[in-house]
């Protein structure tokens, strides 16, 4: 029989399978996910905090008027701060604790700036779901270890704010801060 | 669905006609609610809550368009804005109240929907799709809600989106980053409050969408009925309309009746007073609790008091939280037993009580402040919920002996009345097999 000359078809394959059109399948279903993945992103992106959100501003505190035993709660960066004076009752009390039965290890001193031990600063944010904890307002309740305790899910902390019972995982954060004057401290 | 003895469109009116062959739009419709979907014709009132389960989201969603038009999404206002809506707004209150009490009313009726499903079996097989397009609708409705009641900017508000988002915070590594993503910050601001409108307008709609999707796998297989047992023939059917369409249309005037009752003398007793105080970001409450339809898995997630291995106990609550709705998607793989209807079922209908029982329970230890005995109750209770689907549902269903069931529907309704059961029965017309809907 006289052979015929036609042109190849489509589904003409090559013997070892692959075609030059697979490589431009390939190619044009990876550029069309990049193209996606690029187009998605900023709809995701444009969710993340502005830029007005992130110029956060540090603030100046005035601890002058805090007598011993007191706090003072200020708001920074939308979130409350908490700034206490301890008494040495409750320094002492924070220091008795054997540090290694803590569910997050944390001595005072390693909570506070040298020579300030006495100033007690952290964020008032619960680590658990984020509540801020009774205990810095005048007769609030201070949970069972005297620090503070939190209403939302019963997250207890101990005079060095550090978690003792409940269900956060961790001791009240403490945020960036430095005196610069005995009674007066840079938050941020 | 249709059986082979459903009643075709047949247009009669010249307009009818021509319509018909262009865009068949009332034949779509009489196939899907009219005299050509038969149905099983032993339904009781309980199958009554899908279709009030679907007016309340058109409640929400005119209620909530309406409230669009006057609220104003921005931290600054939002609070007044409502007490505007509240104090100016022609008949403002009565939409507000509407909107507040219709999101518990639909909650209120998805559950029993839920619970109606469980006790007749109707999850299991071929109506697992349908089941699983039930629970995502669920999932949306409750994200919906949540960022709903935020929008108030009341003091509920403001720190329910500080622990709902705080829930994303206890995933490993991602969390952070997950909770910035969704707050627009570092914590609950105006750009919160602001996505939160955006997206509650949103997906009140998705869910309208995933409802469609809900009824034409409903009405693939046809709807289940109180014995379990298939549809074997015309007997066992009267058509949807008029029959159904007249019953629900009573039970709406009874579900309306009481709604109205609700929403014009007590709109504020399934709320909480806290949520009148405007949003201070300085101060939690004393007694937070989410709103009542949270409230058992509210329960569950605060159960989880102690970490286990190198899980902590936040990471713990917020997944067993998460998977006590999860769970349900594997319900039909779980309960095995080949009876669908808990009315055949003597050890697993008690045990479904028991399940109400404890789900009853766990509601009132979420409303509760997270003391004891509130907190022990809720452990206990949250470890029979999971036994329930993963230990005793399967066991049960393998070990169970049911009672025997009723050759068919008409005969099961017959007997009730006493008389003998037809000859007729499925004679000739053998199981009907179910065709895929227009």
């Amino acid at each position: 029989m006289a052979s015929e000359t036609r042109l190849p078809l489509d589904t003409d394959l090559p013997p070892d399978g692959e075609r030059r059109r697979d490589f431009l399948y390939v190619a044009t279903g990876a550029f069309a996910a990049v193209g996606a993945a690029a187009f998605v992103w900023p709809m995701i992106n444009q969710m993340n905090p502005s830029a007005d959100v992130r110029a956060m501003a540090s603030i100046d505190l005035d601890l002058a008027s805090v007598e011993p035993g007191q706090a003072i709660k200020v708001s920074w960066r939308g979130k409350p701060v908490f700034a206490r004076q301890l008494t040495p009752a409750e320094i002492q009390q924070a220091n008795a604790v054997n540090v290694s039965t803590l569910r997050d290890p944390q001595t005072l001193a390693e909570r506070t700036k040298p020579g300030s031990e006495k100033w007690l600063i952290t964020l008032g944010v619960c680590t658990h779901l984020g509540c801020v904890p009774l205990g810095a307002g005048q007769g609030e309740v201070r949970g069972d270890f005297g620090g503070y305790f939190c209403p939302c899910h019963g997250s207890h902390y101990d005079t060095a704010a550090r978690i003792r019972k409940g269900p956060a995982p961790k001791n009240l954060e403490v945020p960036q801060y430095a005196f610069k004057t005995p009674t007066s401290v840079t938050i941020g | 669905m249709s059986f082979p003895w459903a009643k075709h469109y047949q247009p009669t009116s010249d307009l009818g006609k021509y319509m018909d062959s262009r865009l068949p739009l009332p034949r779509f419709v009489h196939g899907a609610l009219g005299a050509g979907y038969p149905t099983p014709k032993n339904l009781n009132y309980f199958y009554n809550f899908g279709v009030l389960a679907g007016v309340a989201l058109v409640v929400q969603i005119i209620t909530g368009i309406i409230l669009g038009m006057h609220y104003a999404a921005n931290t600054t206002v939002a609070f007044d804005s409502v007490e505007h809506i509240m104090r100016d707004v022609s008949g403002g209150w009565m939409f507000r109240y509407m909107h507040a009490v219709g999101a518990s009313f639909f909650f209120a009726v998805v559950y029993i929907h839920i619970f109606r499903g469980l006790y007749y079996g109707s999850f299991k097989p071929p109506r697992e799709v349908l089941w699983m397009l039930g629970l995502v609708i669920f999932l949306l409705m409750m994200a919906t809600a949540f960022m709903g009641y935020v929008l108030v900017w009341g003091q509920m508000s403001f720190w329910g989106a500080a622990v709902i988002t705080g829930l994303f915070s206890a995933l490993p590594i991602v969390g952070e980053a997950i909770q910035t993503w969704l707050l627009g910050g570092f914590a609950p601001d105006n750009a919160t409050l602001n996505r939160f409108f955006s997206l509650h307008y949103l997906l009140p709609f998705v869910i309208f969408g995933v409802i469609i999707l809900h009824i034409w796998a409903l009405h693939i297989p046809g709807s289940n009925n109180p014995t379990g047992v298939d549809v074997k023939g015309p007997q066992d059917t009267v058509p949807f309309h008029p029959y159904y369409t007249a019953k629900d249309f009573f039970g709406l005037g009874v579900y309306l009746t009481i709604f109205a009752a609700v929403v014009f003398f007590a709109p504020n007793v399934l709320g909480e007073a806290d949520n009148y105080i405007p949003a201070n970001p300085l101060s939690t409450p004393a007694h937070i609790v989410p709103e009542w339809y949270f409230w058992p898995f509210y329960a569950i997630l605060r159960a989880f008091t102690t970490d286990l291995f190198f899980i902590p106990a936040k990471l713990l609550g917020v997944l067993a939280m998460f998977a006590a709705i999860l769970l349900l998607f594997f319900l039909p793989w779980l309960d095995t037993s080949p009876v669908r209807s808990n009315s055949y079922r003597p050890l697993n209908r008690i045990l479904f009580w028991v399940f109400v029982a404890v789900c009853l329970v766990l509601g009132v230890c979420g409303g509760k402040p997270a003391e004891e005995p509130w907190v022990r109750l809720s452990q206990i209770f949250t470890a029979y919920y999971f036994a329930h689907f993963l230990i005793i549902t399967p066991l049960v269903s393998r070990f169970e002996k049911t009672l025997p069931l009723p050759n068919s529907i008409s005969e099961a309704v017959l007997a009730k009345y006493g008389k003998p059961s037809p000859a007729a029965t499925a004679a000739g017309v053998g199981a009907a097999a179910p065709q895929p809907a227009e």
